[in-house]
C-alpha cells in the first residue's frame, strides 16, 4: 500500500494522523458532502486556527488543505533538501522590479500551512499600526482595536506556550510570557551586545518553541532546523496545537484537499469543489472561509468568477489580489574571531524593536526590528553565491560559516494596489490557472533598507564583526491581498472577516492585513482568527449569520 | 585553501544520537542516486557535468558528492521551486535550453565544446554568462544572466551543499535529531561538533578590541 503522505490522503475512516506518536491515529468526526455550517479552505495559521474556535463554539467545520498531514516524530528529517517536501513549490510565476521567491521562502503546503517551517517568531503589533493613517500618517487605518487584539494575542501566546522575556521592553505593559525565555546562542548574544553598545534596548525573543515541556510535546533541544520544520514537536505549530483541538472538538480535517472553486450563486456560497483522490467533488456548505495565504486565497477568489460576480468573489471593490506586502528581510553579514556556530538553536533568538517604536530620525513611513539569524548550509551557500562567488572561492568562502555572523531585518513593506496577484494563461497539474505575482520595491522601502542596512552595520561593527557585507535582495513573508476596512468601497473584508459582498463567504489569513507592520506576522494571524471564531458565534447567537 | 576541519566527518555520527532513521535514510538514498537516464542528450549531460566541475568543485580529500545527481533528478521531475521568472521557461526545459546556449556560446568563442575548455576558457564562458555578456543566438529567448542568478548557480549550490563531504568541509554539526545541541554560546563547542585547526589568519577584531 502506498503510504506516502503527499500521494495519498492520511485523514480517512473516522481518523487523523496523531501527530504525538509514530504511526498513531485519534479519531476524527466526519461529515461526508453534506451540508456543514462551515468549510474552511487552508489549515494553516488563520484557517487552522478558526477551524479550532469555530469546532470548540459547536459548529460543523470542514477544513481542507491541499498539503500532506504529517507526524513530524516519522516524517521530518534533519535535512533542508529532504524537508523541501513542506513548501509550496508549484508553478507561479513572478514579475516586477523585484520580483519574490516563494517556495521555502514563505509557502507552505501541508497541513498546518507555514507555521510548520516558520521560524516561531511571535510579536505583537505596536498598536498605533492599527490606526496608522491616523495615528500615523501613512498606509491604511484597520478595522480594529488595538487592545481588542491585545486580548486575542495573549489567548494565542498561552495556547502556543510562548517563551520569552519577564518584562518586555517595548509598548504598553503586557504581562510576562507564559514560559522562560531561552538561552541566547552565541549570534543572539553578539546582538544584544552590540544594542548596549548603541544604546538601544534588546529583548529575548518570544518564539514559539518550548523552553519546558508542555503536554505530549518536549522542550526544544537546539537542533536548529527550524525552518525545515521541528522533529521533536518542540516547535508549537498549528499542526500540533490548535488542530489537535479542533479534531478534538469535532472538526473534520481533509489533507491533500486541493479547492479549486467557490460555487456562489444568489449572493450565497453554497460549497466548494476541490480535487482529491484523483477526482473533482463537492463539498456543501452554509459558510466557506477561505484561508490560503496573500496569493491562493485571491487565486480561488479571482477562479471563482461567474456572471452573478464577473471579477471574482468578493470583489466589488476591485481589490482582490491587489496590496500584496511582503516584509523587508535585508541582512548585513560578516565575521568574527569568535566560533559562532549559527546553526545551533533557534535563529532569531533575540531582537531589537527600538526602530519599530522609534520614529524620529527616519526619512521614511514603517518599523522595522531586527534579529541574530542561523541560515543552514544550502540557504546559507546561496546567500554567499550572491556575492559573485562560485567554484574555488564558494568552497573557501564556506570554510568560515562557523565564524559568520549577522543581523537580519524584519521591516515594513506600504500597500501599493501595483503590486498584486493576478490569473496567467498557464495552467497547474490540478488545471487550475497559475498565479502571476507582480511585486516592485517603492522608494519608502528603498529609503528604510538603506537606514536599516547602515545601522544594522554599525551594530555588528561595533562587536568587532569585520569584513561586513550586505544582502539587499530578500523579503519575508506574504499580507494583503484581501485587505479588511470599514468601507466597502475601500477593502474586501469587514472588522470580522466577513466579505462585504457575499455574507455567508469570508477571508481569515495574511489576506486581511491592510498594513503589514514590522514584525513576522504569524501570531497577529492567529489572533485575527481567535477573535473572528469569537465574532461568529456572536453572530451566530444574534441570528446575524 | 588547506581543509580547516580535517579530522571531522558528518558521517562518522551517523549511528549516534545526532542522526534518526528517516534522516540515514534520506542520506543514504542521496548518496546512492545514480544520475538520471534519457533525461539530456549526451552534450547537455557532458556541458553540465563540466559546469559543476567548475562552478562546485569537490572539496579535495573528501569523498566524491551526488550533486550532479541531484540535479539531474531535478530535471528529470521538472521540480519547480515555487516562484518562476515570467521570461523563463520551467526547470527543465529551462536546463536543456541553457545547457544548449552555453555550449554554443563555447563553439562561437572557442571553436570547440564547452566540454572540452580547458580551466580558464570554461571560467571565461561562465563568467560571460553570470555578466550578460554572451553572443550566441540562443541567448535571444533566454536572458543568460537570469538563467545564472535563478536557475543555474541556485540549483548547482543548492544540490552541492546538500552533501556530507560538504558540511563537513565547513564544519556544520549536520543532522541533529534526536540530539540537539548544550553549549550554545561563542567558543562552546559540544563534544560532538567539529574542531576547527587555525591554520589561517582569523578575521574579525579580538573580543579587547571592540569599540
Amino acid at each position: 500500500m502506498n503510504d506516502n503522505p503527499r500521494e495519498q490522503p492520511r485523514a480517512l475512516d473516522g481518523r487523523a494522523p496523531d501527530v504525538f506518536t509514530r504511526g498513531g491515529w485519534v479519531p476524527m468526526r466526519e461529515y461526508g458532502e453534506d451540508e456543514v455550517d462551515f468549510v474552511i479552505v487552508g489549515t494553516g495559521a488563520g484557517g487552522g486556527t478558526l477551524a479550532c474556535k469555530l469546532a470548540e463554539a459547536g459548529f460543523s467545520v470542514v477544513a481542507m488543505d491541499a498539503g500532506a498531514y504529517w507526524r513530524p516524530l516519522e516524517d521530518f528529517a534533519s535535512d533542508e533538501h529532504e524537508q523541501g517536501k513542506l513548501y509550496w513549490t508549484d508553478d507561479r510565476i513572478v514579475t516586477g522590479d523585484n520580483p519574490l521567491h516563494l517556495g521555502a521562502n514563505n509557502s507552505g503546503k501541508a497541513v498546518g500551512g507555514s507555521t510548520v517551517h516558520y521560524m516561531m517568531v511571535s510579536l505583537r503589533f505596536r498598536p498605533e499600526w492599527f490606526k496608522s493613517r491616523s495615528k500615523l500618517g501613512y498606509g491604511v487605518d484597520w478595522p480594529l482595536d488595538w487592545r481588542e487584539m491585545w486580548r486575542y494575542y495573549r489567548e494565542v501566546e498561552q495556547t502556543l506556550s510562548i517563551s520569552g522575556p519577564v518584562r518586555y521592553p517595548w509598548g504598553p505593559k503586557r504581562p510576562r510570557y507564559p514560559y522562560r525565555a531561552h538561552p541566547l546562542n552565541a549570534p543572539a548574544r553578539y546582538l544584544a551586545r552590540g544594542a548596549e553598545k548603541l544604546d538601544i534596548a534588546w529583548a529575548e525573543t518570544p518564539i514559539a518553541t518550548l523552553s519546558a515541556p508542555r503536554g505530549k510535546a518536549p522542550p526544544c533541544v537546539y537542533r536548529g532546523f527550524c525552518a525545515t520544520g521541528c522533529s521533536t514537536n518542540a516547535k508549537q505549530s498549528v499542526l500540533n496545537t490548535w488542530l489537535p483541538r479542533a479534531l478534538a472538538a469535532g472538526a473534520e480535517i481533509r489533507d491533500l484537499a486541493m479547492v479549486g472553486r467557490i460555487e456562489a450563486k444568489k449572493g450565497r456560497v453554497t460549497g466548494v469543489h476541490y480535487h482529491r483522490g484523483d477526482e473533482w467533488r463537492f463539498q456543501k456548505a452554509r459558510n466557506v472561509v477561505v484561508a490560503g495565504y496573500a496569493i491562493e486565497t485571491p487565486r480561488l477568489l479571482l477562479n471563482s468568477a461567474t456572471s452573478e460576480f464577473p471579477d471574482g468573489l468578493a470583489n466589488s471593490s476591485g481589490l482582490v489580489g491587489r496590496n500584496l506586502m511582503v516584509h523587508l528581510n535585508q541582512s548585513v553579514y560578516g565575521y568574527s574571531q569568535d566560533e559562532i556556530r549559527s546553526y545551533k538553536a533557534p535563529p532569531s533568538l533575540s531582537l531589537t524593536e527600538h526602530w519599530n517604536y522609534e520614529d524620529a530620525g527616519k526619512d521614511y513611513h514603517g518599523g522595522w526590528c531586527y534579529m541574530a539569524p542561523g541560515p543552514l548550509p544550502a540557504d546559507w551557500a546561496r546567500t554567499v553565491s550572491g556575492k559573485s562567488l562560485w567554484g574555488r572561492e564558494l568552497l573557501d568562502e564556506m570554510t568560515r560559516y562557523n565564524h559568520s555572523v549577522g543581523l537580519k531585518m524584519v521591516g515594513e513593506v506600504l500597500p501599493d494596489e501595483r503590486n498584486r496577484i493576478t490569473l496567467a494563461d498557464e495552467t497547474d497539474q490540478y488545471g487550475l490557472p497559475v498565479p502571476r505575482i507582480t511585486f516592485s520595491f517603492g522608494d519608502n522601502e528603498h529609503a528604510m533598507i538603506d537606514h536599516a542596512l547602515d545601522f544594522m552595520d554599525r551594530a555588528l561593527d561595533v562587536v568587532g564583526v569585520a569584513q561586513r557585507w550586505r544582502n539587499e535582495s530578500e523579503t519575508a513573508h506574504l499580507m494583503g491581498t484581501a485587505r479588511m476596512g470599514s468601507d466597502r468601497a475601500t477593502s474586501v473584508v469587514d472588522a470580522d472577516c466577513r466579505s462585504w459582498d457575499i455574507p455567508s463567504l469570508w477571508i481569515c489569513d495574511g489576506s486581511v492585513f491592510p498594513t503589514s507592520g514590522g514584525v513576522n506576522p504569524s501570531l497577529t494571524i492567529q489572533a485575527i482568527a481567535c477573535r473572528t471564531g469569537d465574532r461568529i458565534a456572536e453572530l451566530a447567537r444574534n441570528g446575524e449569520l | 585553501m588547506t581543509d580547516p576541519f580535517p579530522t571531522y566527518d558528518v558521517l562518522a555520527k551517523r549511528n549516534t544520537p545526532s542522526w534518526d532513521d528517516q534522516t540515514r535514510e534520506v542520506v543514504d538514498r542521496r548518496l546512492a542516486l545514480p544520475i538520471a537516464e534519457g533525461v539530456l542528450s549526451d552534450t547537455q549531460l557532458a556541458t553540465l557535468r563540466a559546469i559543476a566541475a567548475r562552478m562546485c568543485p569537490d572539496p579535495p580529500e573528501r569523498p566524491a558528492t551526488t550533486a550532479l545527481a541531484m540535479v539531474m533528478h531535478k530535471i528529470a521531475k521538472d521540480q519547480g521551486d515555487g516562484h518562476r521568472l515570467d521570461c523563463l521557461p520551467r526547470t527543465a526545459e529551462c536546463w536543456r535550453r541553457g545547457l544548449d546556449a552555453i555550449d554554443a556560446e563555447a563553439r562561437l568563442r572557442t571553436s570547440c565544446g564547452f566540454a572540452q575548455l580547458d580551466a580558464d576558457r570554461a571560467d571565461e564562458i561562465l563568467r560571460a554568462v553570470e555578466s550578460g555578456e554572451v553572443r550566441a543566438d540562443l541567448w535571444q529567448h533566454l536572458p543568460s544572466e537570469l538563467f545564472w542568478k535563478w536557475r543555474l548557480l541556485p540549483d548547482l549550490v543548492s544540490a552541492h551543499w546538500s552533501q556530507p563531504s560538504l558540511w563537513s568541509a565547513m564544519g556544520f554539526g549536520g543532522p541533529a535529531s534526536p540530539r540537539g545541541y548544550v553549549r550554545l554560546g561563542e567558543n562552546r563547542r559540544d563534544p560532538w561538533e567539529a574542531i576547527e585547526e587555525r591554520q589561517r589568519p582569523l578575521r574579525g577584531l579580538p573580543r579587547h578590541h571592540e569599540r
